[in-house]
């Protein structure tokens, strides 16, 4: 009955996209399911597609910090791609993009982190 | 038609559950759609509902379902009033809980940004609360952007 992530894995990178709208009640699913690729995986680095995000609240910004913190403790990198004007408007007003670089698309992101490994 | 509008008024009150979060969404935006609101308008409106019922939700009944989260909406000329309320905990430091960043429930993984995302996507915006009766968001937003665009 979850349909708010799709999880691609390849080299030590998670590829997370998510869909649909991620609100407080969401939040909860993306976390589980998150945590679970990250921590039963081999995961290194994570870059977070927002593109087909429709919508997203400040319970958001919080499923992204809690990641960024999972990830960073494990030595890893967390970025962020395709965010569409309303969700990069929070992801700024909240800070989050001076600890997160925020990336045009994917390719762009993954071609960031390669460069990284 | 550009006749005058009357004052116009909605009001729902709904269990205390996080699935009802959409509806509520919903249910606003659906209220304001008349105003004919530009997307960017609509959104910060289903932001601000979802922030303000959240809150209700998780601070006001500790996600106890068998609370009850009220909203009501007046539409005066392009004006949006909406006013949203549980009558859960209240909040003890109205100050304190309104600064950037502030939660309550770190250990629920809260950005505390609830407060300023309101504040910053509406024109007025004010709480009040008691502590043990409950909590009341009141705001306002005049809806203009798109009648802008066709002057
Ligand atoms: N309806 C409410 N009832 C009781 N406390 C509330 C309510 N709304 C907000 N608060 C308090 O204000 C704090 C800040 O709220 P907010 O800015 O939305 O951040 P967050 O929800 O992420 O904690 C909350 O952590 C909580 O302590
Ligand atoms: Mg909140």
């Amino acid at each position: 009955m979850n349909s708010h992530v799709q999880l691609e894995h390849h080299r030590g990178v998670l590829v997370v996209r998510l869909t649909g709208e991620l609100d407080h009640h969401a939040a909860d699913f993306v976390r589980m399911d998150l945590d679970e690729a990250i921590l039963r995986k081999q995961v290194e680095h994570l870059v977070l597609n927002l593109k087909d995000l429709q919508f997203m609240d400040s319970s958001g910004l919080g499923v992204i910090l809690g990641r960024y913190k999972l990830i960073r403790g494990k030595g890893g990198k967390m970025v962020i791609c395709d965010a569409n004007p309303p969700v990069k408007r929070l992801l700024e007003m909240s800070g989050l993009l001076k600890i997160m670089p925020l990336y045009q698309d994917e390719t762009a992101a993954l071609s960031d982190l390669e460069v990284a490994l | 038609m550009t006749q005058a509008q009357a004052e116009n008024y909605m009001s729902v009150q709904f269990a205390a559950m996080s699935e009802n979060e959409s509806f509520a969404r919903v249910v606003v935006a659906a209220f304001v759609s008349r105003l004919d609101p530009t997307l960017d308008e609509l959104n910060d409106l289903k932001t601000v509902v979802s922030e303000a019922v959240t809150n209700c939700i998780i601070h006001g009944y500790d996600s106890d379902p068998s609370g009850i989260v009220y909203i009501s909406a007046v539409i005066r000329g392009e004006t949006v009033h909406l006013v949203i309320e549980d009558k859960g905990k209240g909040i003890d430091d109205l100050e304190l809980a309104q600064q950037p960043l502030y939660t309550s429930k770190p250990e629920l993984e809260r950005s505390g940004m609830g407060f300023t995302i309101m504040e910053n996507f509406m024109d007025e915006f004010e709480v009040t609360s008691e502590p043990g009766q409950g909590t009341s968001i009141r705001m306002k937003k005049t809806i203009v952007s798109k009648k802008a665009l066709y002057n």
